[in-house]
């Protein structure tokens, strides 16, 4: 077949049919195999540029239900007031370069068996290898009181970046001055593990310039702050002294919508804006597929391949998975997974022997205000003794202080993780 | 002796030719994973798209030196000094081979 790769590209971004591509990669020649990717996040997204970019012979379909990327780090800045959602928003079409095939379809349905992912838009796309990067998706059933979409349209997650991003931000900016600002935080593990703190930070920082007499309030289920805890503690004693309050071992039992009342063990809460993160597992599709392993939640793997623990064929990515001792799940992290799954898929397929000395780094900048930034980073590699990622003794650490400098690198750090994914 | 020379020669060649590829390009691909591991800052290939310095290009030497010394407290950072020490000094002469043979 005589398609050049500038038609073929074209081809492909006309939304061919992929059935149309069967034995036939983008370089024009025989296709080594198939891998389907469900979920263009960090996660998805790196996976499927990081096989085309390492091995054009194997073709990759992506399905994502979203049209642009929209980042969960740096969101906290929207509600800050510094960054907007265009700021965070990337589109999909740098992976076409590369030859992935980004259908915008709703993956419905997977069968093991016959190696086939079932479309919302009614495609079914038959894999040799499949990756599952579906990011969280929330329970409601323990708090009935926003067990219905009308309550979850008052009181806001705003913990997948988008449409709830900028609805929590005019909530805020509607509040009186004077008003209680109470984010709710669930048990760990949960996505972003510094995340609700910087949000906290956030908030302070928008009310410390724009309505200073109101009060941020963290009612956290965890009996201590989970992540970065001494540099949170600084700000909140230090800049936001006054106005951040923390309250540890705050389980939610229950939300009054109508009143925004938070109902805990022992106290009743009111706020002006009422801001919970519910309990959250893998998203829909990876219960769908089989492959949760853990707390009815998360998917163990094989750290070797981030292959399901439970259904072979499948490589399971990002914040589904039933994280690693001390590894956290971040955007960084997803990014990272991919990059091991990659190359573990490409030997897989090929049949050759996958790399036996897996490493992953993670860095998670936090924004204390518009400027100034606090991390926490470590380095993993493969234990082959316990079977699982480690952290590399003596690796890793935290900023000394909230500085500028490190608030310049993590907008730098934002610049190439998109590109390393999308671009 | 030139006799046994040469057959010993001759027998690393076919050990290389039957055992070399497969091995080499199996270390290289791992080299290539583990230096991945650096783009999420230092961009993708080590070409950086933001202000952090890439790495793509950098003469071998220097990238092992900085690395060391990254390690060692010599030289100061926010973060690398943390990082670094997640490495072993063979994984650094690794990385450093590495990004020196790919253009800027």
């Amino acid at each position: 077949m005589a398609l050049h790769r500038r038609e073929f590209l074209k081809w492909m971004s006309a939304g061919a049919g992929v059935g149309a591509l069967a034995g036939c990669a983008g370089s024009g020649g025989p296709s080594a195999g198939r891998v389907v990717v469900i979920g263009a996040g960090y996660a998805g997204a790196t996976a499927a540029k990081y096989i085309r970019m390492w091995s054009p012979d194997i073709e990759v379909t992506l399905v994502e239900r979203n049209g642009e990327f929209i980042s969960c780090p740096l969101s906290n800045l929207v509600l800050g007031g510094s960054k907007t959602l265009a700021d965070i928003t990337v589109g999909y079409d740098g992976l076409r370069k590369y030859g992935v095939n980004v259908m915008r379809d709703e993956a419905l349905a997977v069968d093991p068996v016959k190696r086939e992912v079932r479309l919302a838009s009614g495609t079914t796309l038959s894999y040799d290898r499949l990756i599952v990067a579906p990011g969280i998706d929330f329970t409601y059933d323990a708090i009935p009181g926003l067990n219905n979409a009308e309550a979850q349209s008052r009181v806001l997650h705003a913990w997948k970046a988008g449409a709830q991003t900028v609805a929590l931000r005019k909530q805020l900016e509607a509040m009186r001055d004077g008003g209680v600002y109470a984010l709710q935080i669930p048990r760990a593990p949960y996505r972003c593990p510094p995340g609700p703190y910087e949000r906290a930070c956030q908030v302070a920082h928008y009310f410390k310039t724009a309505k200073p007499k109101s009060k941020v309030l963290i009612l956290d289920a965890n009996e201590d702050v989970v992540s970065k805890k001494g540099l949170f503690m600084a700000a909140w004693n230090g800049p936001y002294k006054g106005i951040v309050e923390y309250r540890p071992n705050s389980e939610l039992l229950d939300v009054d919508v109508k009143t925004l009342t938070a109902k805990l063990q022992f106290d009743n809460v009111r706020a002006d804006v009422l801001n919970v993160v519910p309990p959250h597992g893998a998203g829909a599709i990876a219960a769908k597929a089989g492959l949760i392993t853990a707390n009815n939640r998360w998917c163990g793997v094989d750290w070797l391949t981030m292959e399901s623990a439970k259904v072979p064929g499948i490589h399971v990515l990002g914040d589904a998975t039933l994280s690693a001792s001390l590894m956290p799940k971040s955007g960084h992290m997803a990014n990272q997974h991919a990059k091991v799954a990659a190359a573990a898929v490409i030997a897989l397929i090929k049949n050759q022997p996958v790399n036996a000395h897996p490493m992953m780094i993670n860095t998670c900048y936090s924004f204390i205000d518009d400027k100034t930034v606090v991390h926490v980073a470590s380095v993993h590699a493969y234990d082959a003794a316990q079977k699982t990622m480690a952290v590399v003794k003596g690796s890793g650490g935290l900023s000394d202080k909230a500085n500028e400098l490190e608030g310049t690198y993590a907008m730098s750090w934002a610049k190439n993780i998109w590109a390393d994914m999308l671009a | 002796m030139k006799i046994k020379l040469a057959v010993r020669a001759l027998a690393l060649l076919a050990a290389a030719v039957v055992a070399g590829p497969v091995a080499h390009a199996q270390d290289a691909s791992n080299v290539r994973g583990m230096a991945a591991t650096c783009a999420n800052c230092h961009g993708t290939e080590g070409r950086s798209v933001g202000s952090v310095a890439g790495l793509a290009g950098m003469d071998k030497a220097n990238f092992a030196q900085q690395m060391k010394d990254f390690k060692t407290g010599k030289r100061p950072a926010t973060i690398m000094h943390q990082l670094a020490k997640g490495f072993t000094d063979e994984q650094i002469e690794q990385l450093a081979g590495y990004f020196s043979a790919i253009r800027k």
